[in-house]
């Protein structure tokens, strides 16, 4: 048996392009507990196609939580009122019959909105260009568990790396501040014997870059770990300060 | 040298600069409370701590210009840092969700180091100033500092905004002590949790402590 249909208003974020201004507008609709909220954005749009009218604008591509490229603010949190999970993951059954729900683009200078809820998150991209990876050389295959790495050292490695660069900690911010994702990949790397040799070069080009698409500074408010759909916990931002004035005052080479 | 200035203008290091400042602002407020406690031992003990400050003026000084870097830094700096913030969000969500994934003392930072600056001005204006430079009501003069305490913490208001400040003081603590473990990169399991309540009595403590003081005057105490 189908769950009964909840009637719900939804006030969307609608804006021609980047330069145009945007306004709330309102969507009635009747929509299953079991949809997802993206689910019901489909329906709405399909709709809207057969009316002839624009679709509504947003990003997603897995739809299971490990992409990163959804991303919605509902009634005001990133990726909606619950914890640990992409907008995708999230259902309507989280929600109250009669509910009205606000559903807007994430905001920050360096995440223009494109169109309608989607926003252009390519400054990760190059932040991640100016050190996120690791240098290996060429030759024969190395085998396999050759460097020994402690179990609780691999693991705070793995949990810094499950951070899918959504954004959701730069909207959470009211600082915009990009340091929880450049925190994670500055982590996932630092702390792992491959990531040595660029280890302080890393963590001041990131930065760097970072500070120059114009995301703020962190005041360690940690809403970004709150709203984090992979749990990155704010040491990470510990981390990378650590690692960002060991940088400044160890490296021999000046980045400027 | 180049690279200094870099390191204090970049994100990370403007923080850097607010803790480093802030840490030692922390040190400044433990000593000033514990010596401004002789308050509440009368009117001897009180003048006397003012004149042993008196007695050690040079050092007190180099003391003074430290404090006031590190305020006119902290202040500054901390401004700034608000305000390329406030550039860096643009345009805000309509609906504010803030409330369900931070806490009310981080996101009001310049806001109640805002009033503390208020305070800070009439404070020094009030007790720096007459202690340090004259006094037109001659309290100073006749070394009674104490009486001079008392007759400005019998005036309702001036006594009433002393205890606003302090509140707003402790909110700024409760934050900022355990933000500048952060900023300094101290994170760490197992203490973190522990910083943050030392961070909260601590900051109970001073707001308490400071707040005392006009509050026992203004009731009618020490006379
Ligand atoms: C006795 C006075 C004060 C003490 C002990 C104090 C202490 C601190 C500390 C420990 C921090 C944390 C640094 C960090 O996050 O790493 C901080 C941050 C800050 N303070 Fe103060 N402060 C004082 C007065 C002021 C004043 C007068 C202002 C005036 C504007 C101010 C504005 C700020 C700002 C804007 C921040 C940064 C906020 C943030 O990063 O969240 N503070 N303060
Ligand atoms: S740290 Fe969390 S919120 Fe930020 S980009 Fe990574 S997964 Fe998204
Ligand atoms: S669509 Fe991939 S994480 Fe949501």
């Amino acid at each position: 048996m189908e769950a009964k249909k909840l009637n719900l208003t939804l006030q969307i974020w609608r804006q021609k392009n980047s330069k145009s201004v945007g306004s709330f507008v309102e969507y009635k609709v009747q929509v299953s507990p079991d949809a997802s909220f993206l689910e019901m954005l489909d329906e709405i749009n399909n709709e809207l196609e057969a009316k002839d009218q624009e679709a509504i604008h947003f990003e997603s591509d897995c739809r299971e939580g490990i992409c990163g490229t959804c991303g919605l603010v509902i009634n005001g949190r990133p990726h909606g009122p619950l914890q640990k999970i992409a907008t995708c993951q999230l259902h309507m059954r989280n929600f109250k019959d009669g509910e009205t729900i606000w559903v807007e683009p994430f905001r920050a200078k360096a995440f223009p909105v494109i169109k309608d809820l989607m926003v252009d998150r390519s400054g990760f991209d190059k932040i991640l260009q100016a050190g996120g990876y690791v240098s290996v050389n060429t030759g024969g295959v190395p085998d396999a568990n050759s460097i020994p790495i402690a179990k609780d050292q691999a693991s705070l490695a793995m949990d810094a790396a499950a951070c899918i660069g959504c954004g959701a900690c730069v909207a959470a911010c009211k600082n915009a501040s990009a340091v929880l994702f450049v925190s994670a990949k500055v982590s996932q790397y630092a702390l792992l014997p491959q990531g040595q040799p660029e280890r302080y070069r890393r963590v001041e080009r990131m930065v760097k870059v970072m500070d120059e698409l114009g995301f703020g500074s962190c005041t360690n408010t940690y809403a970004c770990e709150a709203e984090c759909p992979k749990g990155i916990s704010v040491s990470n931002i510990a981390r990378m300060n650590r690692e960002y004035v060991l940088a400044k005052v160890k490296s021999k080479e000046i980045v400027d | 040298m180049g690279w200094v200035f870099k390191f204090i203008n970049s994100s990370i290091g403007k923080k850097f600069m607010m803790a480093l400042t802030g840490s030692f602002l922390l040190i400044f407020l433990v000593i000033h409370l514990i010596g401004n406690l002789t308050l509440f031992f009368g009117a001897d003990a009180f003048n006397a701590y003012v004149l042993t400050l008196d007695a050690i003026k040079p050092l007190i000084r180099i003391i003074e210009i430290v404090l006031l870097a590190a305020f006119v830094i902290h202040i500054l700096n901390g401004t700034r840092l608000w305000i390329s913030n406030k550039k860096a969000k643009g345009q805000r969500n309509q609906i504010n969700g803030s409330p369900q994934n931070s806490d009310v003392f981080s996101r009001t930072m310049f806001l109640t180091g805002s009033i503390i600056f208020i305070f800070l001005v009439i404070h020094l204006g009030t007790f720096f100033w007459r202690f340090n430079v004259s006094d037109p009501m001659g309290f100073a003069d006749e070394h009674q500092y104490y009486n001079m305490v008392v007759y400005f913490f019998n005036i309702w208001w001036y006594a009433v905004l002393y205890v606003i400040a302090m509140v707003l003081l402790g909110y700024h603590l409760n934050h900022g002590f355990q933000s500048a473990f952060q900023t300094f990169g101290w994170n760490h399991k197992k203490y973190t949790p522990w910083i943050k309540k030392i961070g909260t009595i601590y900051a109970i403590i001073m707001a308490l402590g400071f707040a005392a003081m006009p509050l026992y005057f203004l009731l009618g105490g020490g006379n």
